[in-house]
């Protein structure tokens, strides 16, 4: 058999593989950005307790490898009796990744509104509240968008790692394919054109998103 | 079993961390280097190929190039070992991206001073070598220490390929403790991975300051 009949056997499997992957993905970013965002609230809060705790969560998840954090949910946990199959595991890890790593861009954005925009909100009676979701969330969300979609390709690199949890994602896919037909080059490559297939334009759209918002502020 | 045998566990796994880290940055810092001359490259029949390849490597995961270099290479009995795979693997992503954070610091180097360099009568070579190199260098050495930094936690994903680094200790000694304190090795593991990069991202903090005045 050759190269591209191996792929054209092997590319079903895979793509059911990726279907996990992209799941995954997408679950870690739904959940993790929006957690991101609260734990940035908490780290800009003037209530130390609000503020170190925040930090503490925050530095944790940026500072662990994602390994790690997938085998200690995965494997750890269980350890003190509470246990989660791989899938949920895999994403309350990587996650809580997503989530530590946006709240320093959602941070870094929403400090990036200038000043006078919260003394105009104030002078108008804003609460502060309303402040955030109507004045500063809006504004700073936007010079956000291309660190958060950069970090959503790595979250969809990332959850190839789910693979040493037994998720049957797309890498566990392509293991599972080379350990029966021992063509491990072969698979792999075409596990590893798949990611690209799919990482490669998404990065380029966020570089085009990121050169339009520098003329903006330019 | 305590938490002090939790804690020698991992530690025994430090040296190839380290060993895996230090070795893919040298050969990533080597390597970058032909990589963002074509990136730079006047003629776009090297400069685009040579944006794919960037492209390309970064955009498959880490885990992947690990696997394809231990499972998918074998010329006749030639097997890679696991640490060489590693390293090898390691390198060649952090090649693309390091390539592209020197692509960044040689932007950054202001117009002025390759138009002062022309007007002087340097030529392209000795403007590059000597005004526009150890400015660039001044300005992603930050960005480096950044990146030193990923690279670190990222020879964790060695693991998968049996590489006796930090988390292959965690996780076998985990496995063979199923108590409480199996736990331990995965906390210690996360911070000592948080403690041991305090340093150098206090340093790159410190290099970005001194940079941040220098140009003020």
């Amino acid at each position: 058999m050759n190269w591209f009949q191996l792929w054209a056997e092997s590319f079903p499997t895979m793509l059911g593989g990726l279907k996990w992957t992209v799941l995954i993905a997408a679950a870690s970013i739904i959940i993790g950005y929006p957690l991101g965002l609260l734990l940035a609230l908490g780290v800009t809060r003037e209530n130390r307790l609000v503020h170190w705790i925040s930090l503490v969560i925050v530095e944790a998840g940026r500072g662990t490898p994602a390994l790690v954090l997938l085998y200690l949910v995965y494997f750890g946990l269980p350890k003190a009796g509470l246990s989660f199959a791989s899938i949920p595991a895999a994403i309350i890890a990587l996650s809580f990744n997503a989530a530590a790593y946006s709240s320093e861009m959602l941070r870094a954005g929403m400090q990036s509104v200038h000043r006078g925009q919260r003394e105009a909100a104030a002078a108008l009676g804003l609460t502060s509240a309303t402040t955030f979701t109507h004045v500063i969330f809006p504004q700073g969300i936007r010079s956000t968008i291309p660190a958060l979609m950069g970090l959503a390709i790595q979250m969809f690199q990332g959850t190839s790692l789910a693979y040493a949890i037994a998720v049957p994602e797309l890498m566990q896919q392509a293991y599972t394919v080379g350990s029966q037909n021992f063509q491990y080059l072969n698979t792999f490559i075409l596990a590893g054109l798949m990611y690209a297939v799919i990482s490669m334009p998404a990065t380029w759209i966020t570089v085009f998103f990121e050169r339009r918002m520098n003329k903006k502020y330019a | 079993m305590g938490a002090g045998q939790a804690f020698l566990a991992v530690l025994q796994g430090l040296p190839m961390t380290l060993l895996l880290t230090f070795a893919s940055f040298i050969i990533g810092m080597i390597l970058g280097v032909p990589i963002v001359l074509g990136l730079r490259a006047r003629s776009s029949a090297v400069r685009l190929p040579m944006r794919v390849l960037v492209d390309f490597i970064r955009g498959i995961p880490i885990i992947v190039w690990l696997f394809v270099l231990k499972f998918g290479v074998s010329v006749g009995t030639f097997h890679f070992q696991p640490a060489q795979a590693a390293i090898i693997g390691l390198g060649i992503v952090s090649a693309a991206y390091l390539a592209e954070i020197y692509r960044g610091g040689i932007l950054a180097v202001p117009k002025g001073q390759f138009e002062a360099a022309a007007a002087v009568g340097l030529n392209r070579h000795t403007t590059f070598l000597s005004v526009v190199v150890p400015q660039a260098f001044r300005i992603v050495s930050p960005s480096m220490a950044t990146y030193l930094i990923g690279l670190f936690k990222d020879s964790s994903i060695a693991s998968t390929i049996i590489v006796a680094e930090m988390v292959f200790q965690a996780q076998s000694f985990a496995a063979q403790n199923p108590t409480l304190v199996g736990i331990l090795p995965y906390l210690f593991a996360g911070a000592l991975y948080i403690v041991l990069s305090i340093p150098v991202a206090a340093l790159s903090r410190r290099m970005d300051r001194k940079l941040q005045e220098a140009r003020a």
